[in-house]
């Protein structure tokens, strides 16, 4: 990642990605473009296959068949990975819990010896501070919560200066406030380094509030991709009830659904 | 079971590749040598006492009962510094220190944290690997050694204050002088390295392969330690008829 050729956002091409997990096939032949400084949010109810569909991204993951371009450049022949900067924020935030707040955000440029000890201290105190966490340095992963670790994480991926980043569930398990500070950084994170981001979530208001486009993941399949206002106008069935159906609970205490 | 050998060998080969970078890891090192050390010494010390102790007390009553109670420092000496002391070292080491080796890269596995080293582009094998075998391979030798002295010293204090033995320290010393020979600790000290690479690699590998949550863990870590003693005593046998072919 250090050879990067510059700074500028990338794009992303998924072409028709296929992937079998015990021959169950997870993924269906998945086709989709990001383009260059877009906020491409990909939703789909538990068990649709999106966390899969990132780990293919960012080379966790071999699939089975089809390929992923980043700016035209196939990720399964060539040293894409080295040649520009991506970063991952993951659903459970993945800090190293054997080192401090500080370590984790500066483990990138110390573990590659991109800077000096003295310089990555002034990063990682710079990079707390615009995820909110200024002081924190010294602290355990243990000691911070679920929203605070998330931020920890980001941070992190900040200091990369990612020209993609991905998010993995950024709002899960956080609290409806913090969940709006993440929706915020995420925008703030793209007005700043201007990176392309592709978020994976299963919260609508997330989507709507930060999206570019939106794609629908249904059963390993691609349903839907356009802007969140032709999300809205949608007429699938599927595609109508993930994002308008809400819960009631009845004089009879029976939970049911309203779309 | 061959994958899984194939994949302990391409771990052992990656982390000779990276060796030069043992200079770069050297903090990490250290805080392992300081937990293998911490954790170990004491123990390895009380231990190889009373092997030693237990050593002389079933060979001295039958030697000085046939006129032999001189050989009995050459005979405890020896058996100490070429068998008991690396094995159970091994084994004590596999149970303590490759278990832990195996809980904390198999709870990384499990939690995402080596997929957030690799989106880093941060090698899991230069960055846990090489400072856990580099460090098992310095700490369990010199642990050795020390077992190896502290177990002369048990089986000497046994020998002399034993009613039924009454072997004087100095006999027992001046036999265990004309019998073990520098050649004797090295063929002791080169199956202890051996046997730290065996449990490095294994308590990693079965760390990395880690699924599920933890149980998953606590699974790997039972095989770990199991792996580790079965090859270690099977390695012994063929170590040993190796090392006694070049003696010769």
């Amino acid at each position: 990642m250090n050879n990067s050729e510059n700074n500028k956002a990338v794009d992303v091409k998924v072409i028709n990605l296929r992937k079998k997990f015990d021959n169950q096939e997870v993924l269906k032949g998945i086709s989709f473009e990001v383009n260059p400084g877009e906020i491409f949010v990909i939703i789909g109810p538990s068990g649709s296959g999106k966390s899969v569909l990132l780990k293919h991204i960012i080379g966790l993951e071999k699939p089975d068949e089809g390929d992923i371009l980043i700016n035209g450049e196939s990720i399964l022949k060539s040293n894409v990975f080295e040649k520009y900067r991506i970063a991952m924020v993951f659903q459970s935030s993945a800090l190293l819990n054997s080192l401090t707040v500080g370590e984790n955000v500066g483990l990138y440029l110390s573990e590659h010896r991109l800077k000096s000890p003295e310089e990555i201290k002034r990063i990682v105190a710079e990079k707390l501070e615009i995820v909110g966490l200024k002081g924190t340095e010294d602290k355990m992963p243990s000691e911070l919560s679920g929203g605070m670790k998330k931020r920890v994480a980001i941070a992190r991926a900040l200091v990369i200066e990612p020209q993609l980043i991905l998010y993995d569930e950024p709002t899960s398990e956080l609290d409806p406030l913090i969940a709006v500070t993440i929706a915020e950084e995420i925008l703030n994170l793209r007005r700043r380094i201007g990176a392309t981001s592709i978020v994976v979530t299963h919260d609508r208001d997330l989507a709507f509030a930060i999206a570019d486009r939106i794609a629908m993941l249904y059963e390993g399949k691609i349903i839907f991709d356009g802007t969140p206002d032709k999300l809205r106008e949608c007429e699938n069935p599927i595609v109508k009830r993930f994002i308008s159906v809400e819960l009631n609970i009845n004089n009879n205490n029976k939970v049911s659904e309203r779309i | 079971m061959f994958q899984n050998i194939g994949e302990i060998l391409i771990m052992f080969w990656s982390t000779l590749k990276d060796l030069p970078e043992v200079w770069n890891q050297r903090r990490k090192i250290f805080d392992q040598l300081y937990e293998i050390g911490n954790a170990s010494l004491l123990m390895a010390c009380i231990l190889s006492a009373f092997i030693g102790g237990v050593v002389s007390l079933q060979t001295g009553p039958v030697l000085v009962e046939r006129g032999l109670g001189g050989l009995l420092g050459g005979v405890v000496g020896i058996s100490i510094c070429k068998e008991l002391a690396p094995v159970m070292m091994s084994v004590l080491i596999a149970g303590r220190v490759g278990s832990a080796m195996t809980a904390e890269i198999g709870s990384m596995q499990v939690y995402q944290e080596i997929d957030a080293l690799k989106t880093m582009n941060i090698s899991p094998i230069r960055f846990l690997v090489l400072p856990r075998l580099v460090a098992i391979s310095i700490a369990l030798p010199t642990l050795v050694l020390f077992s190896i002295l502290v177990g002369w010293f048990g089986g000497a204090i046994v020998a002399s204050y034993n009613h039924d033995i009454e072997v004087s320290m100095k006999t027992f010393f001046n036999s265990l002088k004309n019998v073990v020979e520098l050649q004797d600790v090295a063929h002791g000290i080169i199956k202890t390295f051996v046997f730290a690479v065996v449990i490095g690699l294994i308590a990693c590998h079965q760390g990395f392969t880690t699924i599920g949550g933890p149980r998953g863990i606590g699974r790997s870590v039972t095989k770990s330690v199991v792996n580790s003693i079965v090859i270690i005593l099977i390695l012994d046998y063929f170590l040993t008829r190796l090392l006694l072919y070049f003696e010769k």
